[in-house]
């Protein structure tokens, strides 16, 4: 892999991916980008793309379509979703369809870059809103839980450790703040998000939908609904 | 008399209960506190003093004692006299002296036998309370550090001062007791007076003591519920009131976003991302909200909320980041929320006493609320500002 990731930028807002180009030109080579789902799996299918900067909404089944399409194909392109999108559902989604983060449009273009270096390396990039996602989700040990056995156990719980990176990448910090913080290397904190995106994308934990359709209720409407569903 | 009338009704009013003036007075302000306190003119005070001083000492004896009592006026500087005021004194004092020797010669003249045992004592027992006299009245509505400082020294009692006193009064004491004749005839009746003669001079001696005690402690606390109550006006004052009065300046075309700004009952998660919302909107740094779990928003949530509150402006309005994240997570046992900016960092020592932000509305509030606030400020690499609260029943 060369030092220059290619980049295929895939949103519906031409204004936003010209902004996004701009902001990355000096970083990376933004090779095409498209403004559907159609146009999408067309241009990642030619150019072969190290990185995909996939918006979570769109017309005609958003992020999620493209990745699964792009799947069924020959394609080693990794995808990092980018999105202004507050809903963990959706977000949930782009990641268990296949995404190797998700950062959200404030960042900053050296930030963005950074990500997108990082998920071309194969590692997964965690927003402090992603990581209070997963938080959130995985947060209460559910008791009914219990008698599952014990790998899909695992894949159901954060460790201690993966805890404390995400709860620090939550508030702010980059990686390479964390690891100093927790006192691990940096590649030690790469690894425990890692860990942290395959739980999130292969447990079955009933409670991850369950909790990502209520969030998106309780958001829409009565506050006081989510502090009676909370154990 | 009409004349006095006028300044009494006023000086009532300014003074309130009785106070000495060291800078007004001649010797110990005693007569222009008196004078202030009645409302009539210092000149009478003195006079009617100095005749009761003629009158075998008594009045001396008096005069110690109310120096003794009388707490210094707050906003009269104890140590500097008037100039001149020394002079004026010893005059007096010559001229009583001479007053009573004439009317010694004359041959009208009060049991001397009983008169300087008596002034003795007074003196002694003014000398010993003297240095509790001097740390009374300062130590409240000073400016905290360096009246608390000044109040303490002027407690540590002052050695060769208590020793000399203590002296005078045994030898007052003595006198008096050979007065009354104790020490020549051997009765129960005269051991039973001796008794009494010395556990008055040591009650004298004593009482003033505590009576200070109390006031101190009691005037101490009404000043500190004071200051408590004051910083929680400001806080509010600071945030809530004139933050929203700006936020309805900029929303004043939207009549009913501003009507919503009042009545918005909402969870901890909602209220975050309301007030980061709108500092957002006033500021013009996005700010980065996540937030993992969520409860009804109570009154010592709502004061979590503002101190949020207040990070996010100090961070959006000093620290010059390009985005400033916030941090909540809220547990059924307690709730922390962090408040980070890479901008430029500051030194918690070096804000100035009268900037109200970090101290009374971050760290002031969350005091008040049995909560606590940390800053980490690194100059150069921003700072990140934490806030913990206990929840449920313990709490």
């Amino acid at each position: 892999m060369s030092s220059r990731p290619r980049v295929v930028i895939v949103d519906d807002h031409h204004l936003f991916r010209s902004g996004v180009r701009a902001e990355l030109g000096g970083e990376v080579d933004v090779v095409g980008d498209a403004g559907d789902v159609q146009e999408a799996v067309r241009v990642i299918g030619v150019q072969q793309p190290d990185v995909v900067l996939l918006d979570v909404h769109m017309p005609d089944g958003g992020g999620v379509e493209v990745i699964s399409r792009v799947a069924d194909g020959p394609s080693q392109a990794r995808f990092l979703a980018l999105s202004v999108s507050d809903a963990a559902e959706d977000v949930i989604a782009v990641i268990r369809a296949g995404a190797r983060g998700y950062v959200t449009k404030t960042i900053s273009g050296v930030e963005l870059a950074e990500a997108v270096r990082r998920v071309a390396g194969g590692d997964a990039v965690f927003s402090p809103r992603l990581a209070g996602f997963v938080l959130d989700a995985f947060a209460a040990d559910a008791p009914e839980e219990a008698s599952v056995s014990g790998p899909d156990r695992e894949l159901d719980q954060l460790t201690p450790r993966e805890r404390e990176v995400l709860r620090h990448i939550a508030r702010g910090y980059m990686y390479k703040e964390v690891a100093q913080r927790l006192g691990i290397s940096v590649k030690t904190v790469e690894a425990h998000v890692s860990a942290v995106l395959r739980k999130l994308q292969l447990s079955s934990r009933h409670e991850l939908s369950r909790w990502a359709v209520e969030r998106r209720l309780v958001s829409l409407d009565a506050p006081a609904a989510r502090g009676a569903a909370e154990p | 008399m009409a004349v006095a009338q006028a300044p009494s009704e006023r000086n009532r009013q300014d003074t309130g209960p009785l106070r000495r003036y060291p800078d007004r007075g001649l010797i110990g302000g005693v007569c222009a506190g008196l004078a202030a306190h009645l409302g009539v003119d210092v000149r009478l005070v003195r006079a009617l003093t100095a005749m009761v001083a003629i009158v075998g000492g008594l009045g001396l004896a008096l005069y110690a004692l109310a120096w003794a009592l009388i707490p210094v006026a707050p906003e009269s500087d104890g140590a500097a006299r008037r100039p001149g005021a020394w002079r004026e004194a010893v005059l007096i004092v010559l001229a009583l002296l001479g007053v009573s020797v004439a009317l010694r010669v004359s041959g009208v003249h009060f049991a001397d036998s009983l008169a300087w045992p008596l002034v003795l004592g007074a003196c002694g027992m003014a000398l010993v309370w003297r240095p509790i006299a001097g740390a009374r009245g300062r130590g409240v509505g000073g400016d905290g550090q360096a009246s608390r400082e000044r109040s303490r020294r002027a407690g540590a009692v002052d050695a060769p001062r208590l020793v000399i006193g203590a002296l005078l009064v045994a030898f007052a004491s003595a006198g008096l007791l050979h007065v009354v004749g104790v020490l020549h005839r051997n009765s129960l009746g005269n051991a039973i007076g001796a008794v009494a003669i010395i556990a008055t001079v040591l009650g004298l001696l004593i009482v003033p003591w505590f009576v200070r005690l109390g006031r101190n402690l009691s005037s101490e606390r009404a000043a500190r519920i004071r200051e408590q109550e004051r910083a929680r006006m400001a806080a509010h004052l600071h945030d809530s009131v004139l933050q929203t009065l700006a936020l309805i300046q900029k929303r004043a075309e939207d009549p009913r976003e501003v009507a919503g700004l009042a009545r918005r009952q909402e969870t901890m998660a909602g209220a975050l991302e309301r007030a980061a919302a709108e500092v957002e909107e006033l500021h013009r740094v996005p700010i980065e909200v996540v937030t993992v779990g969520d409860g009804p928003l109570d009154g010592r949530l709502e004061a979590i909320v503002a101190a949020a509150r207040e990070a996010m402006t100090n961070a959006a309005k000093f620290a010059g980041s390009e985005r400033v994240d916030l941090y909540a997570e809220v547990q059924p046992d307690r709730v922390g929320v962090f408040v980070r900016d890479r901008g430029v960092g500051f030194d918690l020592q070096a804000i100035p006493p009268d900037r109200r932000g970090v101290r009374d509305s971050i760290i002031g509030r969350m005091e008040r609320h049995r909560g606590s606030a940390a800053v980490h400020s690194t100059p150069g690499q921003g700072t990140e500002i934490e806030l913990e609260m206990a929840r449920g029943a313990g709490a």
